[in-house]
């Protein structure tokens, strides 16, 4: 007799998806049979707008729901959260002038927005998008889903990523990877056309400003170098024409409706897309009605380039910067791949086209080629996809704080990743037993100018003389960039313990937190939810008992039964009002077998279907 | 599981010569990456999933040290003990001491706000770009003998010895060039990393 092997490594159905979690959309893919594919929702649609709503009934609601109530309960309702991921209150003060985030207070090492009268960080909403993207795809493949790969802009530094993938986490989803979104882009495109060559990405999002560098060679997808702007988007550019417009209805209806938030979404939406408009046509209308009011106002696609010329010049210094970096000159690069919404606009185009002397390809969807190429990753990771392989870089140089506030550096950027680097460490005091270590990332000399990312407290240093103890740190960089450090003890060759405090975003334990409460917040939730289901059976039920009471067959009954039906339904409606729906549910069971030879004798009689809605065994 | 080794040359299987074919080291590099990659192995257990990193930070640290000379040659100093010392930029070397006193009197002229020593740095600029240049034709010499004897005799230890003083004056010149070029465009304050040039 044959014996069965069973390979659990195949009967594995749920599949790793590949999300582009934008500034302003996002999106979910996953790799079909003939390549990787964009899931849609019920609907049909693919892009889930990044815009998050606390509804009235208390839920977190992500995409086209929250984009509506962005119109009428725009101060429950955020958007553009990405440029607020892993960053400090004290970062954010230009964010701040031009959106309309609501900081809720204590929010110095974690920001905190309030929507309605709850307050969420940062991970916490982007994890709500995310939830929504898994939804579209569990609904979509039929099979849960569990495993994510997250696109984040190159230049993300470590806190940015750490952040990103909290909300992966908070959102129920193992990121297996965070991969670059230009380095994706490249993906999906040397996926498409390219075979071997030099190939430069450029990835101008909602929020975003990246340009990376790559060689591919013989499917090996070698990033040579990175630069960006993690603040330089299609929203400061809807921000400088959203100035314009309200300054004109300043003038024209002799009112500030900067200070009506309605009012300013209605005519972002406006100013949107007109910006849009004009990537197609030379001329078109901003037009706003609006509380019985009407503003319109023309605008060339001449004017708006002027305006928008310091925006686009922004996005030039990096990939001049990125090209130095990859000792390469613009003839050395074959093609040139254009990514993000903001690229469909003709000044960005010719821009771009005059730096790097070549026609930029524009033939890929701008909005779906990151998503694409996170699904080409999860392939890879799932071992779907062979042959490729990503090998990515680090954007930011990483140091430590030294005397006199001078940041050493350890690992340079545009290092490929997985990077280390090790450091001897001693005390400078007889019998210390801490050291604190000051991690920064940054280009900079002073630590003032660099972005501190955490402080590593070396702790139970065994006490000697100074200078005598020698603790080995080892910086490891991994490959989603985000910093890993272990320490040893050199002479005694103990692992060292070190504490993580980290100067931005959640600690471990505040995750931690989260997600046991988003696990209870859901259990909660199915509680709630079996016990409104007990108590509409509760109601079917008695309402039927109290019919049938009035039937001929009631009085047939012999007195006890008729007793027992009483208390039955005593029992019933006392513990009605109760929280515990296995209480309910057994007293409901308990009035269905009291009344069941009523039923059975109310049938006979043929008074059939004056018990609906109970059951008959 | 294979056990790792932490040298670079082994690493590569590459001889330990301080001449490197660099199309060879680009390709084991690709190999290595091929072999070791952690998207390789995130469908096995933790342990292979923690060597993968470990390897693929060996691979990744060794081919950024191997590809460059001037890293390759401290690396190799360092594991044939001739560390490459701390007192690295206080100390001029002697040969430089005329040219790197004037140079210090253009700086802090042009410090002072006289915009006249900006063209005498600029021509000091090339004057020590020169001076690089010639160390680097120096330091290909000292490899070539280096490369030619016998690991561990008398020869290559000599050749070391030399190449680690080279060395030195090299990354002093480096500074210089650094503090020139940070006096004449002060706004660019992006440090260039020293490590890929020569």
């Amino acid at each position: 007799m044959s014996t069965f092997q069973i390979d659990f490594g195949e009967s594995r159905t749920s599949k790793i998806v590949g999300i582009d979690l934008g500034t302003t959309n996002s999106l979910v893919a996953v790799m079909g049979l003939t390549g990787p594919e964009i899931i849609e929702d019920s609907e049909g649609r693919k892009i889930v707008p990044s815009i998050v709503s606390l509804t009235d009934d208390n839920r977190l609601v992500a995409g086209e729901q929250a984009r509506e109530l962005l119109l009428t309960r725009p101060d429950r309702t955020v958007y553009s959260v990405k440029r607020l991921m892993g960053r400090g209150v004290q970062d954010i003060q230009e964010e701040l002038k031009l959106f309309p985030f609501r900081i809720a207070e204590h929010s110095e090492s974690v920001i905190k927005l309030r929507l309605g009268e709850r307050t969420f960080t940062p991970p916490e909403i982007s994890a709500a998008v995310l939830r929504q993207l898994k939804d579209n795809a569990e609904a979509a493949l039929g099979t849960p889903v569990s495993e994510a790969v997250i696109t984040v802009p190159a230049y993300f530094n470590d806190a940015q990523r750490q952040a990103t993938k909290d909300a992966g986490r908070l959102a129920g989803l193992e990121v297996l990877r965070l991969v670059n979104e230009p380095t994706a882009a490249s993906l999906a495109y040397g996926l498409d056309k390219r075979k071997d060559g030099i190939v430069a990405v450029y990835d101008f999002g909602g929020g975003t400003f990246d340009i990376s560098i790559l060689r591919l060679h013989e499917g090996i997808f070698e990033v040579l170098a990175t630069n960006g702007d993690t603040h330089l988007g299609g929203d400061d550019i809807d921000n400088l024409l959203l100035r314009i417009a309200l300054e004109d209805i300043q003038s024209e209806w002799r009112e500030d409706l900067s200070l009506d938030s309605e009012g300013v979404q209605r005519l972002r939406r406006a100013v949107v897309q007109a910006k849009e408009q004009l990537s197609f046509v030379p001329e078109t209308t901003i037009e706003l009605s609006y509380k019985g009011k009407r503003y319109q106002r023309v605008i060339q696609r001449e004017l708006f380039e002027r305006l928008i010329a310091p925006i686009v010049e922004r996005t030039l210094e990096p990939c001049r910067s990125c090209l130095s970096d990859a000792k390469l000159t613009p003839e050395q690069i074959d093609e040139v791949v254009m990514v993000g919404g903001s690229t469909r606009i003709p000044l960005v185009r010719a821009a771009v086209e005059r730096l790097f002397k070549a026609k930029p390809h524009t033939e890929l969807n701008p909005d779906e080629v990151v998503a694409l190429g996170a699904a080409v990753q999860a392939g890879i990771l799932a071992g779907d996809v062979e042959n490729k392989l990503l090998l990515d870089v680090t954007p930011l140089s990483l140091g430590i704080e030294t005397m006199g506030g001078v940041v050493s550096k350890l690992i340079h950027r545009n290092s490929t990743i997985p990077a280390s680097a090790t450091e001897t460490f001693t005390t400078a005091v007889d019998g210390q037993r801490n050291v604190l270590i000051h991690v920064l990332q940054g280009e900079r000399e002073l630590v003032k100018d660099c972005r501190s990312l955490a402080r590593f407290d070396l702790k139970d240093i065994d006490p000697l003389p100074a200078g005598m103890a020698r603790i080995e740190v080892r910086f490891l960089i991994d490959a989603n960039g985000i910093l890993n450090v272990t320490a040893r003890d050199a002479r005694t060759g103990k692992e060292q313990s070190v504490e993580v405090k980290p100067s931005y975003g959640l600690t471990e334990d505040q995750v931690e937190a989260m997600i046991r409460e988003s696990f209870e917040k859901a259990e909660e939730d199915m509680r709630e939810r079996q016990l409104r289901e007990a108590r509409v059976e509760a109601d079917n039920i008695l309402a039927a008992t109290a019919k049938a009471q009035k039937s001929d067959a009631y009085p047939a009954l012999a007195p006890e039964e008729r007793n027992a039906i009483e208390s039955a339904i005593r029992d019933l409606e006392s513990v009605y009002r109760g929280n515990d729906h296995h209480v309910l549910n057994e007293k409901i069971e308990a009035l269905n077998r009291a009344t069941q030879h009523l039923a059975e004798s109310m049938m006979n009689t043929a008074v059939r279907g004056a018990l609906k809605g109970t059951k008959i065994d | 599981m294979p056990t790792l080794s932490n040298d670079y040359y082994e690493f590569f299987g590459l001889a330990r010569k301080l001449n490197v074919d660099q199309a060879e080291l680009q390709k084991r590099f690709y190999e290595l990456s091929r072999q070791w990659h952690p998207d390789r192995f995130s469908r096995k257990s933790a342990a292979e999933q923690a060597q993968a990193l470990e390897a693929t930070a060996i691979l990744n640290d060794g081919y950024r040290t191997l590809r460059n000379p001037v890293r390759r040659a401290e690396y190799l100093l360092k594991e044939e003990g001739f560390p490459i010392g701390e007192q690295r930029s206080k100390d001029v070397p002697a040969e430089l001491l005329e040219e790197v006193f004037e140079l210090n009197m253009m700086l802090e002229e042009l410090k002072e706000g006289d915009d006249s020593a900006r063209s005498q740095l600029e021509a000091a600029q090339q004057n020590f770009i020169g001076l690089r240049d010639s160390v680097d034709s120096e330091l290909e010499k000292l490899f070539n003998k280096y490369d030619a004897s016998e690991p561990r005799s008398e020869t290559a230890k000599q050749a070391l010895h030399e190449i680690r003083g080279v060395l030195n004056r090299r990354r002093y010149i480096e500074n210089l060039l650094r503090d020139v070029d940070r006096a004449i465009h002060p706004a660019g304050a992006q440090t260039e990393p020293v490590e890929d040039r020569l």
